[in-house]
Parts: structure tokens; C-alpha cells; sequence
């Protein structure tokens, strides 16, 4: 396939300065790839500490990888030229958790759409650029007239993170990275931003790399998911094996402590305390292993690689030694690919 | 999928703006005293002076225009010192020109501060190091002995306006320090992350992001910096080292503390122009507190 | 049948702005029996954290309790003097508030922050007593003894959480109110914590209300389950019976709108806005969302009626 925006055995470690004696890996050795052809809703599920947040970060490039690369294109993103980097910033667009933060209180909501309008030059008049943004605003289910001219604190959390993905839209992205898009917005204003982004996917050819901690809404959303687990790839896969059979420990203890909302309980809330693994963790070694109810001898040892347990899965767990491994940049052959999608308003060719 | 029901009440709040700025201005002045106490302190001044300017002649400011050493009377209400100046006419006359030097050079300090602040804390890096070096460096040095020195080595007579450049020289200290503190803060926020990624580019995101934001702040510092700089022009000139021929009212004390008024019971000289001076103070003061609260919302009473 | 330990009765809580009263809690109606778990879910400004505020008047200005009762044991402690009420609260009725991991004051080791909510209702003990007694309650909310001597910011999220929990039983109270308890926590720290609720609430045999948006995790934990919307309690039933036969559209189209995990399904968010507190619409709050409203829905507010036996539903169209 021929890809548009990955991450190849990227690390980013934290810390050691001159002073500074502790280091923190926050990701270690990762690769992703997204389809330039077939455009999918790839879930990132992590607790804290896991490295989805520098995973984000690396992705747009507001860092850069203490070691390996992340390239746009083909192009490593370190490396680019002035007019190369427009184009990544033009089509790789990004919605951030705080739908409050993201705006400055200074200025109307309009703001943070006419910016982009006016910077990547998307409008010739002032009434072409009102009708791109009201367009956009449209797309997501907002009434411009309702939304536009009001400051940031008249518009409720759900309206604002609309705003936001509407100003993903307006520059007809080709992929969207959506931190924790829904985490600070109510409930029931939930589902209508997850469908709005459904919808681009399916409708744009968007591809999307969903960032969250909760497992319920990327399982609704995505196609593919990959579970982080301190900076590590616990899991990955077709999203509907790993999230109704889970392989890894890991994946297994986060299912399970997931509160369902129905009538059953699956929690039992007086139980004993969750049993601890029987090793130690180390520097070298899975990083579940002091946790892991399964753990080995063999655990301590070296970090377990990728194993290919069926077609549309890898696991990285000793359990699994006897399937065939995966190297970090093959971790995306596990991942189901949708149908190709011919893409909506294309900017140009690629 | 656009929204079938639409809210009935989802009313904008901007109408409330339009209610009369007179009628919001009065509620802020209840809710915020200190703010209402400082504006009404230096209206106090400025309606002393323009009133002064008016009624008194301002030339009986200089020396052998009045009979020397008279006690306030009615025909001069702030009485004469030993040269023979109206001191009514002297009050009127150097008030303006004490203010004046604290505006410039308080103005030019929080300036330059304002983008040194802006440059050192936005690109951080070799830039901020230099700058932050260079104000930590001035900061330890001694202000009042900089400026006397300086004061000193002008051969020829010091005019108010090479007054207030000589402040100015050390006002932007301060003002960098803390402009770049509130910068740092703000840098981090996510709305620059937004501007950065839509394509803005570094001034762009000071000026237009950053700036705005800080209004409030750069306020307050701006009336605290004109503080600093009344006091210590004030401090050079009753050293004697200010425009000696200027009725301003840190000369009209080193006059007082040259003839020794104080001993000779000469307690109007020295009781007008202290009592200016406080005004000064508590109104720029209060200012500060009050303003303080408008950039500091955490610091805002409930509503 | 168990006694009822707290019962409430039409409490009304209004937050004055110079734009208007914000009707923040409005006729909040109900009971709680001794060793139950009673939970209240909704959404942002739906009234609930203002509602357990109110419980234990900690309603600051310019928020005023304009109404209601709430009667502890046989008392009502809106007519109590501040000084009594100082020592109901903690003793008789404990409060876990929201985000109460980050008001842990930073300079004091946990034990003395322990021994102060000891010493300040009047408890004499020797040094050695309150050792024990600090070493007794960190074991029954799960932390090693040598927590006692640490800091709050040597304790991750979900320790630092545990030990606030140890600070509200430290008196045995009999009702327990947790506000949020585990919103800035990982899933799976969640879940022990939540476990620990329910251990010390066994021990205690205490009654605990658990207030939250996350309507998965509140079921997950109590008996009988409390709905509010724009300030108002729209629906209480035990916890099965809300998500088998719910009353309320309102909770209906909450449910249908949360994510499972067992199916992918439509994305069905319920459609328009929550009104503004200070300007609620006429009739039934919800209306305007609703799409079984009728003119009987738009002109008169539904009073809360008991709808089946322990079910309680505030919706003109239920017989």
C-alpha cells in the first residue's frame, strides 16, 4: 500500500538532560501506517503513562523522535522543506480533548475558523470564505447562524468541539488525528460528534487516528485498533476480535474493568484485591509483567515482539510465542482494510 | 444530521453590552473600590492641575517673583519659599512635569520590557537565555547608584526629558522579568497550539494570540512601572541631581532639604509638596490593586 | 423494610447572577434507606453536584438554598445552627467531593491531614491511639500503613483518592456522599477504588450516594438509580429497572445513546441542547428535546408520582 502519514519505529524518550538523571520512555519502537488508498478510523487506546498523547504529538510533528521517524507522504517530516510542511499541515488536521482551551477567550468563535481561511488561502472574497465556513459548519450539524458572532463561553462543550471538527473540515484534510475528541463533552452530545466523524471517513475518504481511553467509543467507531501499554503495543487488530476476545493481559484486565451501563453487572465490586503478578518488572522485559497474571520466567527476559495470532490480529505476549512474529512496521497487515473510497474535493494530486 | 429542535434558549449574551456602558461602569466601580478610589485620586491631581493652570500664574513658579518666606495666606495659599517662588504656582506647574517624567519613562520601560518579554519567552532558546541574562545581571546591580552615576557624568544642565530617559534606562529590568513569566504560561496554551498548526507565524501569534490576552496585565504593570519611576526620579532629584531648574516636586525638596526648612519650621514648603506626592502614590497604588483584579480573575469577587 | 436514614424533601437551590437566578436544584425529592446505594447520574449542570453540596449546606454565595428538608436520623439539618451542623458533618454525613484528590493539602503528611479531620470534631486520643486508629483506616481502604507518613504527591491518583476516602470514614458516618469519586482516574484504577467504596461502605454499614455522569459506572455500584436533568430528578428506580424498563425519555435516549461494547450500532446522541438554568423553558424542562411532547408537556411541569411500586418518574405521559 502506499502510505500517507507513518510513524516508523519511532522512540521518544524524556528527560536526561545534563541534570536531569531520570529518563522517561514514553514510546518505544512504534510503527503506523495509514492507507493513502483506504481511508479507515484507526482507535489508539490507552490509559495514562501509555504514550498516546506523544504519540499525537509526533504525529503532527510538534515533537520530534528521539530515534526512527515519522514521515508524510514518504517524506520524513524532520526533513521537509517550507512548502512541503504547508501541504502536511494542510492535510493532516488535528481536534484536541479541551474544547474550551482551544480557543483563545480574546476573540470570537469565528476566529479559529477564518484563521485557517485566510493562512491557506482557501477563499479569494470575504463572502467565499463565509460560505466555506458555513458549509463546514453545516457538515456537522451546526447552524451557522447560531454559532457564529458568540464567544467561546456561550457555546456549550458539544457545539465548541463541532466548531473544532468543522475547522478540521474546512481545509479538506486527509487525516484527521482526534485526541480524546469526546472525553470532555456530555453524553448524550457524544454520539453526534463520533457520527459526524464517522462520516468523514466513510463519506470524505478522512482517514482518522482516534486517541482515547475509552474503549467503548473507539469500539463504535474504528476499524482498527491498537492498545498502548507504557509506551508499548499490547494489542492490535481488527478492532471487533480484540475488543470482544482479547488476547493480551493486558487488553483483558481493561475490558474487564470497563463499567458497562445495563442491567447486569459485570463488575464485582467486593472482591479481593486484584491478584499481582509474581514478578518484578525490569528494564528489559514485557512491561505488563508486574502486573500480568500470566507472567513468565521468559517475561524478564527481552520485550516480546508482535505475534501474528490470526489474520487480523498481533499480540505482543509470550503466551503466543507459537505464531509467526511481526516486525513493528508489519504490525499493520493485521489491521482489516476497508474498501477504497475515491476522495471527496480532492486538493490535488498525490 | 443537522439539530431538528432548536433550543429557545440559547440567548447571546452580548445584548447585555449594549445596556450602557455608564450603567456597567458604576456596578464595576461598587465591585471593585480600590479601582474606583485610585481613578478618583488622580482625578483629583489632574483637575489641580488643570484648574491650577487656569486660575495661577504659572510664571510666579520662578525664583524673585514673590516676597520670600510668607506664610500661607490668601494671596499665596501655599505661601513662599526662600527664593521667592509662589509655591501654589510651583505645585501647579511641577506636578505635570513629575508626572510627566514617571509617563515616559514608566512608557518606555514596559516597551522595550514588552518585547523582550515577548521575544525571550515565545522562542525561548539562545534569544531568551541572552536577555534573561542581561536583565537578572541588571537587576542585581544597584538602580538608584546606576542612575546616580549616570545623573552625575551629564556635564550640562539636566532637562526633563533627559530626566525621564535616564529612568527609562533601568525601568525595562522589571517589566521584562514578568512580562516574559506571563508569556511562558501562555505560550503553553492550546489556542497556540491551534494558531501554530492553522498557519500563523511567530510575531503573528504574539500579536495577535498573546498579546490581547495580556492587556490587563500589561496594565497594571504599566501604571506600577510610572509608579517606580515618579519615586525614583523623585529620589534623584532631592539628591540634586535632577533639572535643577525645574519647579518639579523632587527639586522642590531638595530646595527644602537645602535651606533646612524642615529646622527653621518652614512647614509649608515641605507640607504641599508632600502631601502631592502621597496622592500620587495612593492613587497609582490603588490603580494597581484594582487593575490587578481585572487581569487577575481569581482574584474577582463574585459575581 | 430498612428505615430510612436520609430523607430529602423538595429542595430547591438557586444560585443568584447579576443575569438572573439559576435554578440549579428544583424540587429534589427522595430517600435513602440505611445500607443502601442510592446513585444520581446526568450530565454537566444537571444539579447533582449542587444537590449533595446542598445536603450538607456547603452551598456557597451567591448559591442560596431557597427550600427544603433534609432530615438525618429524625433531625433537620437545614434548621440545625452552623455550629451543629460542623459536627454532622463527618461524623453523621461524609462528603467525598469532586476532585478531592487535588485539594489534599501538599505540606502535610497524610496521617496529620487524617488526625486533623480527627482532632477538629473533638476525638481525644493519645499519640499512640491515633496512631492505630490512622493504621486501622488506611488498611480498610487498601493502603500500606507506611502511607501515614507520606505526602500527597508521593501517591498516585488512585492511593490519593483511597486516602480521601479514609479521611471521610474516619468518624464511621452513616451515609457516605461521593461526588465523582474516580473522574481523573485510568479504568482499571477505577474499578479498586470503586471496590474500596463498597468495602468500607459493608464495614461501616453505612448508606452511600454516588453522584456522576458516567452512567456505566454508577449503575455498576448502587441499588436504585437517580436521573436528573436542567436541575431536577427526573427518575428514580432500582438500578435494574432503569435500564430494562426505563420511564423517563429522557433516560430512555440517554441509554440508547451510550456506547456498547457488545455491538456496533447508530450513533444516536439525543438532538438540540440542555436549556440555560436561568431561563428553563415553560412546562417540562426536557421538552423541547422530547420527541413524544405534547401541549400538556409545554405549558405544565410534571410532578414527580410514583409511578410502579419504588419507581418514581416526573413525565405526563405515564398513566
Amino acid at each position: 500500500m502506499t502510505t500517507l502519514l507513518e510513524a516508523r519505529r519511532v522512540t521518544k524518550v524524556f528527560g536526561g538532560g545534563l541534570f536531569d538523571r531520570n529518563t522517561t520512555v514514553a514510546l518505544e519502537d512504534f510503527s503506523l501506517a495509514i492507507d493513502s488508498e483506504r481511508p479507515s478510523i484507526t482507535a489508539v487506546v490507552g490509559e495514562s503513562g501509555s504514550g498516546k498523547t506523544t504519540l499525537a504529538r509526533l504525529l503532527l510533528g510538534l515533537v520530534s523522535p528521539s530515534r526512527g521517524q515519522v514521515l508524510y507522504q514518504g517524506r520524513d517530516l524532520q526533513a521537509m522543506r517550507s512548502a512541503e510542511m504547508r501541504t502536511f499541515r494542510r492535510d493532516v488536521q488535528v481536534i484536541f480533548q479541551d474544547p474550551y482551551e482551544v480557543y483563545n477567550p480574546f476573540y470570537r468563535v469565528d476566529h479559529v475558523l477564518t484563521t485557517p481561511v485566510s493562512k491557506f488561502k482557501l477563499a479569494s472574497t470575504k463572502a467565499e470564505a463565509r460560505a466555506v465556513i458555513e458549509g463546514a459548519l453545516e457538515a456537522v450539524g451546526l447552524r451557522p447562524e447560531e454559532t457564529l458572532g458568540r464567544f467561546p463561553h456561550q457555546l456549550s462543550g458539544g457545539q465548541r468541539q463541532r466548531v473544532m471538527v468543522a475547522r478540521a473540515l474546512l481545509l479538506k484534510p486527509r487525516v484527521i488525528l482526534a485526541d480524546e475528541p469526546v472525553s470532555m463533552v456530555d453524553a448524550s452530545l457524544r454520539a453526534t460528534i463520533l457520527a459526524s466523524l464517522r462520516t468523514m471517513t466513510v463519506e470524505r475518504g478522512i482517514s482518522i487516528i482516534y486517541i482515547t481511553h475509552d474503549l467503548a467509543t473507539a469500539y463504535q467507531i474504528s476499524d482498527n485498533i491498537v492498545v498502548l501499554y507504557r509506551g508499548s503495543v499490547a494489542e492490535a487488530g481488527d478492532v471487533e476480535r480484540v475488543v470482544k476476545a482479547p488476547h493480551h493481559p493486558y487488553t483483558r484486565l481493561l475490558i474487564s474493568s470497563i463499567p458497562v451501563a445495563s442491567a447486569e453487572r459485570n463488575w464485582v465490586t467486593e472482591s479481593a484485591p486484584p491478584a499481582v503478578g509474581s514478578f518484578a518488572g525490569g528494564a528489559a522485559g514485557c512491561k505488563f509483567v508486574d502486573r500480568c497474571p500470566e507472567a513468565m520466567p521468559m517475561c524478564c527476559q527481552a520485550r516480546p515482539p508482535l505475534f501474528r495470532v490470526d489474520r487480523y490480529r498481533a499480540v505482543s505476549c509470550y503466551l503466543y510465542q507459537a505464531a509467526p512474529t511481526l516486525s513493528p512496521e508489519e504490525m499493520v497487515k493485521a489491521f482489516i482494510q476497508p474498501p477504497a473510497v475515491p476522495r471527496v474535493g480532492a486538493s490535488g494530486g498525490c | 444530521m443537522a439539530d431538528e429542535i432548536s433550543p429557545p434558549t440559547a440567548v447571546p449574551e452580548a445584548g447585555r453590552l449594549r445596556q450602557g456602558w455608564l450603567a456597567d461602569t458604576g456596578r464595576y466601580m461598587r465591585r471593585n473600590p480600590s479601582l474606583a478610589v485610585g481613578i478618583v485620586l488622580l482625578l483629583i491631581l489632574v483637575l489641580f492641575v488643570g484648574i491650577g493652570h487656569l486660575a495661577v500664574d504659572t510664571s510666579k513658579a520662578r525664583a524673585l517673583s514673590a516676597p520670600a518666606m510668607r506664610a500661607p495666606s490668601l494671596q499665596y495659599p501655599f505661601g513662599t519659599d526662600r527664593q521667592g517662588r509662589d509655591l501654589l504656582a510651583v505645585m501647579v506647574a511641577g506636578t505635570p512635569l513629575t508626572l510627566q517624567i514617571g509617563f515616559i519613562a514608566g512608557f518606555l520601560g514596559v516597551g522595550i520590557g514588552s518585547i523582550l518579554g515577548f521575544v525571550s519567552a515565545y522562542y525561548r532558546g539562545k534569544v531568551d537565555t541572552i536577555i534573561r541574562g542581561i536583565a537578572d545581571i541588571g537587576l542585581t546591580v544597584p538602580g538608584l547608584l546606576v542612575l546616580i552615576i549616570i545623573a552625575v557624568s551629564i556635564k550640562e544642565g539636566l532637562t526633563v526629558n533627559q530626566m525621564a530617559l535616564i529612568v527609562a534606562s533601568l525601568a525595562w529590568l522589571n517589566p521584562t522579568r514578568t512580562i516574559r513569566a506571563q508569556v511562558l504560561s501562555l505560550r503553553e496554551r492550546a489556542y497556540v497550539e491551534v494558531a501554530r498548526l492553522s498557519g500563523m507565524s511567530g510575531p503573528e501569534i504574539i500579536f495577535k494570540e498573546l498579546m490581547p490576552n495580556l492587556l490587563p496585565y500589561l496594565g497594571a504593570t504599566l501604571v506600577n512601572a510610572v509608579s517606580n519611576a515618579i519615586l525614583a526620579s523623585i529620589g534623584l532629584e532631592v539628591l540634586g541631581l535632577g533639572p535643577i531648574d525645574s519647579p518639579t516636586l523632587g527639586m522642590t525638596l531638595y530646595w527644602v532639604n537645602y535651606n533646612a526648612a524642615l529646622l527653621n519650621g518652614w512647614w509649608w514648603w515641605w507640607t504641599a509638596p508632600i502631601v502631592i506626592i502621597l496622592i500620587v502614590f495612593l492613587g497609582l497604588f490603588f490603580l494597581t490593586v484594582g487593575l490587578d483584579e481585572i487581569a487577575n480573575p481569581k482574584l474577582r469577587r463574585a459575581v | 423494610m430498612k428505615a430510612d436514614v436520609l430523607r430529602v424533601k423538595d429542595l430547591v437551590v438557586h444560585y443568584h447572577t447579576s443575569l438572573g437566578a439559576v435554578k440549579a436544584a428544583d424540587n429534589i425529592s427522595f430517600s435513602l434507606k440505611a445500607d443502601e446505594r442510592l446513585g444520581f447520574a446526568g450530565e454537566s449542570g444537571s444539579g447533582k453536584s449542587t444537590m449533595a453540596l446542598a445536603i450538607l449546606r456547603m452551598i456557597k454565595p451567591p448559591g442560596r438554598i431557597e427550600a427544603g428538608e433534609v432530615w438525618l436520623e429524625g433531625i433537620n439539618v437545614m434548621t440545625v445552627s452552623e455550629e451543629e451542623m460542623r459536627q454532622v458533618r463527618l461524623a453523621r454525613i461524609a462528603m467525598i467531593p469532586q476532585g478531592s484528590m487535588n485539594s489534599l493539602n501538599p505540606v502535610m503528611r497524610v496521617k496529620e491531614q487524617i488526625a486533623d479531620a480527627l482532632r477538629d470534631h473533638g476525638v481525644q486520643l493519645s499519640r499512640h491511639q491515633l496512631q492505630e486508629r490512622v493504621r486501622d483506616l488506611l488498611t480498610s481502604v487498601g493502603l500500606r500503613p507506611e502511607v501515614a507518613d507520606m505526602f500527597p504527591h508521593e501517591l498516585s491518583g488512585g492511593m490519593k483518592q483511597r486516602a480521601c476516602i479514609a479521611i471521610a470514614i474516619s468518624l464511621r458516618p452513616k451515609v457516605i456522599i461521593a461526588d465523582e469519586p474516580t473522574s481523573a482516574l485510568d479504568v482499571v484504577v477505577q474499578k479498586q477504588v470503586m471496590q474500596t467504596l463498597a468495602r468500607v461502605q459493608k464495614d461501616l454499614e453505612a448508606s452511600v450516594i454516588l453522584v456522576g455522569h458516567d452512567m456505566g459506572l454508577v449503575a455498576q455500584f448502587v441499588d436504585r438509580l437517580g436521573v436528573m436533568y436542567a436541575g431536577k430528578l427526573v427518575e428514580v428506580s432500582p438500578v435494574r429497572d432503569i435500564f430494562t424498563k426505563p420511564l423517563h425519555p429522557y433516560t430512555q435516549m440517554l441509554i440508547a445513546s451510550l456506547p456498547s461494547l457488545e455491538q456496533k450500532g447508530t450513533f444516536r446522541g439525543i438532538p438540540g441542547l440542555p436549556p440555560l438554568l436561568r431561563d428553563l423553558p415553560p412546562g417540562c424542562a426536557f421538552h423541547p428535546r422530547c420527541p413524544h411532547a405534547s401541549d400538556r408537556c409545554r405549558t405544565e411541569e410534571p410532578l414527580s408520582r410514583e409511578v410502579r411500586p419504588n419507581s418514581w418518574a416526573a413525565c405526563h405521559l405515564l398513566p
